[in-house]
């Protein structure tokens, strides 16, 4: 990058110690959650909305590509950086600016990690249900970027239900708001939420503003194993025709169960096709009558067998075994492509048996687990990148999976979102009137196409917009 | 280029780093961020466990030179090992870092007083005797605040040399000589243990070593102290002095290897050694002739709080005066060997002491002693101290329990900075003053120790 621009973006964001180019920095950038990596031009570490849209003003005069990044946790490539772009790293601005109790929510900015929003609105008696696997570290700029969800959204909703209000940086160095502080709002058109789930690709989101619920007091789990995928599937559905919406319905297929089993001994039954975590929540009697309820649906469903909490802290030893699914995957392979395909709930036992005939096909492992309450499924194929043979298959396995989703009435991404995994199979799911007008929106956003290029759109639909 | 194009894997590093596979072990998933304190005061990729072996793996891969500053952030890291904690595939990154330190030695040393130091006075416990004395000496004369106007202002050394005097502990006689080879279990023998004696331990704390000798016979332990123990290697090993380490590694195995049949446990009061002695199977994986006898000694070694609270008689009661106090997770103590639970059960049993929570959670907050960090990062070091010191007062605590000297000398630094009056005390220390009083049996000049000494009431800060 030339010293010219170098000296632009320096006086953009109007200290040395905010801006780097160095090799190690470069080399620290380049990546995100998964394996793909390349090397940004700069990095910048903005403080301010001021300073990311005088950025953006530089950028969009130099024609710069501009990636925003959280905590690079994201699972699609959303926040990988492209040659010669200007590594934006949001994650210095992470200052909860207001939790209200009388209007029940909480203005954040983009770095803040998602648990630590969840457990200062706790402390308050509220709650912000969206849980995306990765809260821990996470940022609420990407879980607004990618419409993040988690288990818990089949009872509470995505990110885009609690998203009120936003401030965006545009390209040029505009910065406009959009939403307020009220759950109605029909002011206009909906703008915030043509923003949320855009990964980067219009704006760079520089405040939130969200929705809190009230907490609810507690939580009880059940957990379930079936010898039919089938019948795991028809239990859940009963559940929800008798009126309980779990706050969880977390599935497991065999090879996820014996995973997680060689990792840490939980007594799970290895022979099995399905492992269903349920998970109630609410007034602690509710709660209690709620997952008595839900462990006869279990057991009348064709469980072999079924395990109930009877307390809070019960109920967290049983989730255990389900936050032991990521670490005790990441035990079996050096690499893993995780998928993130979405089916109605009717034809999840259909798409666990071509995910699994798509995995045998292509001689390789696979796990898969998910949370059927909404139909999504993170399929999981183990590879080695060293092995070229071995990513070929990889490469043909994932583009059979979304086919088969997009077959089975799916969708490609449920909350991972396109990023450059799976720009190319746009196609699959929308159609090309669809594909038109977001170009278009592309185009009124981003005429130079700055932000976050070769991401979420397919490539010749994203060149027609510049 | 396609996302599914394979990579090649390069090996820059062998044989310095324990192999290629165990960097592609980590998935990226940024589990390690949460915990990270230097990446919580930076928000910087660069500082997080996450991006030091995305370095690391840079410069494997052929993608980054071994710049110097690869190597200067791979010293970023405090060696607290809260990200190991956590890791989901266990990819074991404080090692790494540790190992990638010592592959970068050989393009970028450490500075020449720090391998100086490593080398030649910390490799022999006689050693650091001899140079403790004339500091003794100028710390008794107050002579030390004279060297700090006379050489603080060079260039280099200078800002470390003022901050050593700034906190360095009231240097002591040093213990190990006058420490005898066994000390008999007081009535009837239960254990036979063997006492690793920490460097620091001996010229800095003598008091608290004291202590856990008289406390372990107390227990019902006899003790065999091997008196030509050398320093366990962990200061070697976190600046990447990893042959000397190794060579230490080797000669600790190989003295405790003599002694007779019959020894339980080696017990240390010090959480930095005890992770050593019990890293040394880790260290020494790889050395054939080595790596089993490494594993039998790793084993055996035990941190005085764990191997107390395994083997504690249940008539030997404990009272103090009372106290209310926070007991401080030392990260290698919590984070490396898994100890926490022992440490409080312990505290638990003594009458008059309230143990207050304190705001660390688990991974441990790292108080930023950390080896020598607060010598090489200070400034970072303090703002971890800071942080550590408002959680402290948070608790209301008027007293520090911990089992590391680097962080009872860390957190004396931050009291004596915020002129706050705190005292800090080993566990052994607190169980020492706390057991009843016998008549007539006492081992006390056993270990060369008055009572008065012992006895010594609660001003003592001067660590």
């Amino acid at each position: 990058m030339n010293a010219a621009i170098l000296s632009e973006l320096r006086a953009a964001v109007q200290d040395d110690i905010r801006l780097s180019v160095a090799p190690e920095d470069l080399a620290a950038y380049a990546y995100d959650g998964t394996w793909a990596e390349t090397a940004p031009a700069v990095v910048v570490h903005p403080d301010s909305s001021e300073q990311t849209a005088a950025v953006l003003r530089v950028a969009h005069a130099r024609r710069i590509p501009v990636v925003p990044r959280g905590s690079g946790t994201g699972l699609a490539g959303g926040s990988l950086p492209v040659p010669g772009a200007i590594c934006l790293n949001l994650a210095r601005m992470n200052r909860i600016i207001e939790i209200s109790r009388g209007d029940s929510l909480a203005i954040a900015q983009p770095g803040v990690v998602t648990q630590d929003l969840q457990q200062a609105v706790e402390k308050l008696g509220l709650f912000y249900p969206p849980d995306p696997a990765s809260s821990y570290q996470c940022t609420l700029g990407g879980n607004v970027a990618t419409n993040a969800g988690g288990p818990r959204c089949l009872k509470y909703g995505v990110t885009s239900d609690y998203v009120l209000g936003l401030t965006v940086c545009l390209p040029g160095g505009a910065i406009m708001r959009l939403g307020g502080r009220t759950i109605k709002n029909v002011t206009g058109y909906n703008l915030s939420q043509l923003i949320v789930g855009s990964e980067g690709t219009l704006g760079v989101v520089t405040e939130i503003v969200l929705r809190l619920i009230p907490r609810p007091d507690a939580e009880r789990t059940a957990l379930a194993t079936f010898s039919r995928m089938a019948d795991a599937c028809a239990a859940v559905g009963a559940m929800l025709s008798a009126g309980i919406v779990p706050l969880l319905a977390e599935l497991m297929d065999r090879a996820t169960i014996r995973a997680v089993e060689e990792f840490r001994s939980f007594g799970l039954p290895t022979d099995v096709e399905a492992l269903l975590l349920i998970a109630v929540d609410g007034d602690p009697a509710l709660a209690q009558s709620a997952i008595d309820s839900a462990a006869d649906i279990l057991r009348g469903a064709g469980a072999r067998d079924v395990r109930l909490s009877r307390s809070s802290e019960e109920s967290d030893a049983l989730g255990e075994a389900r936050r032991s699914v990521s670490p005790a995957i990441a035990r079996l392979a050096p690499h893993k492509l995780g998928e993130d395909v979405a089916v109605p709930r009717s034809r999840i036992p259909e798409m666990v048996a071509r995910l699994q005939d798509i995995a045998r096909e292509n001689a390789l492992d696979i796990v898969v687990y998910g949370h059927i309450g909404d139909g999504n499924l993170h399929p999981t194929l183990l590879c080695d990148r060293r092995d070229n043979a071995v990513m070929r298959r990889v490469e043909r396995a994932a583009g059979q999976m979304l086919e088969a989703a997009v077959a089975l009435g799916g969708t490609l991404s449920g909350e991972h979102g396109i990023g450059v995994f799976k720009r190319d199979y746009m196609r699959l799911a929308c159609d090309s009137e669809a594909l038109r007008r977001m170009a278009a929106v592309k185009r009124v956003f981003d005429p130079h196409g700055i932000m976050n290029p070769g991401k979420k759109l397919p490539e010749e639909i994203e060149k027609g917009a510049e | 280029m396609s996302l599914f194009d394979p990579i090649n894997g390069q090996r820059f590093f062998a044989p310095d780093l324990p192999g290629y596979d165990k960097l592609l072990g980590c998935v990226r998933c940024g589990r390690c961020l949460s915990v990270c304190p230097t990446y919580e005061l930076t928000r910087i990729e660069t500082f997080s466990p996450r991006g030091r072996l995305s370095l690391l793996r840079a410069v494997e891969d052929g993608r980054l030179e071994l710049t110097r500053g690869v190597a200067e952030h791979l010293y970023h890291c405090l060696d607290c090992r809260s990200c190991d904690t956590v890791c989901p595939p266990g990819v074991g990154i404080g090692e790494l870092i540790v190992r990638g330190r010592a592959a970068a030695e050989a393009r970028h040393a450490r500075p020449w007083w720090l391998r100086r130091l490593l080398d030649v006075f910390l490799a022999s416990p006689a050693r650091v005797e001899t140079a403790a004395a004339p500091l003794r000496l100028l710390q008794a004369l107050r002579l030390d605040r004279l060297v700090v106007l006379t050489l603080g202002g060079l260039p280099g050394i200078g800002a470390t040399i003022r901050t050593l005097q700034a906190f360095a502990p009231r240097l002591s006689r040093p213990l190990r000589r006058e420490l005898p080879r066994v000390v008999r279990a007081s009535g009837e023998e239960r254990h036979r243990v063997a006492f690793f004696l920490g460097c620091l331990m001996n010229v800095a704390m003598p008091d608290v070593s004291r202590a856990t000798l008289h406390v372990l016979a107390r227990a019902g332990c006899t003790v065999l102290i091997p008196r030509e123990q050398a320093c366990c290697g962990a200061p070697h090993d976190d600046q990447g002095q990893r042959a000397t380490a190794l060579r230490l590694a080797r000669r600790n195995i190989a003295l405790f290897e003599s002694l007779p049949d019959g020894i339980e446990a080696i017990v240390t009061d010090c959480a930095g050694c005890g992770a050593a002695l019990k890293e040394y199977a880790l260290w020494l994986a790889d050395d054939p002739e080595w790596a089993s006898r490494a594993r039998r000694f790793s084993a055996r070694v035990r941190d005085v709080t764990e191997w107390l609270d395994a083997i504690w008689p249940e008539e030997l009661k404990l009272d103090h005066e009372p106290r209310l106090a926070v007991y401080h997770d030392p990260c290698h103590l919590a984070n490396i060997q898994g100890v926490r639970a022992a440490p409080r059960s312990l505290l638990a049993r003594v009458s008059g002491l309230e143990l207050r929570p304190l705001a660390n959670g688990f991974p441990v907050e790292c108080c930023g002693s950390a080896g020598i960090y607060n010598l090489t990062h200070t400034a970072r070091s303090l703002a971890l101290l800071e942080r550590k010191m408002a959680a402290i007062e948070a608790a209301g605590a008027e007293m520090v329990v911990s089992a590391n000297p680097g962080c009872l000398m860390q957190i004396a630094w931050g009291a004596r900075r915020a002129n706050r009056s705190l005292s800090l005390r080993h566990v052994v220390e607190i169980l020492d003053a706390s057991l009843p009083k016998t008549a007539g049996h006492d081992d006390d000049h056993v270990i060369g120790m008055s009572t008065k000494a012992r006895k010594r009431g609660d001003s003592k800060n001067e660590f």
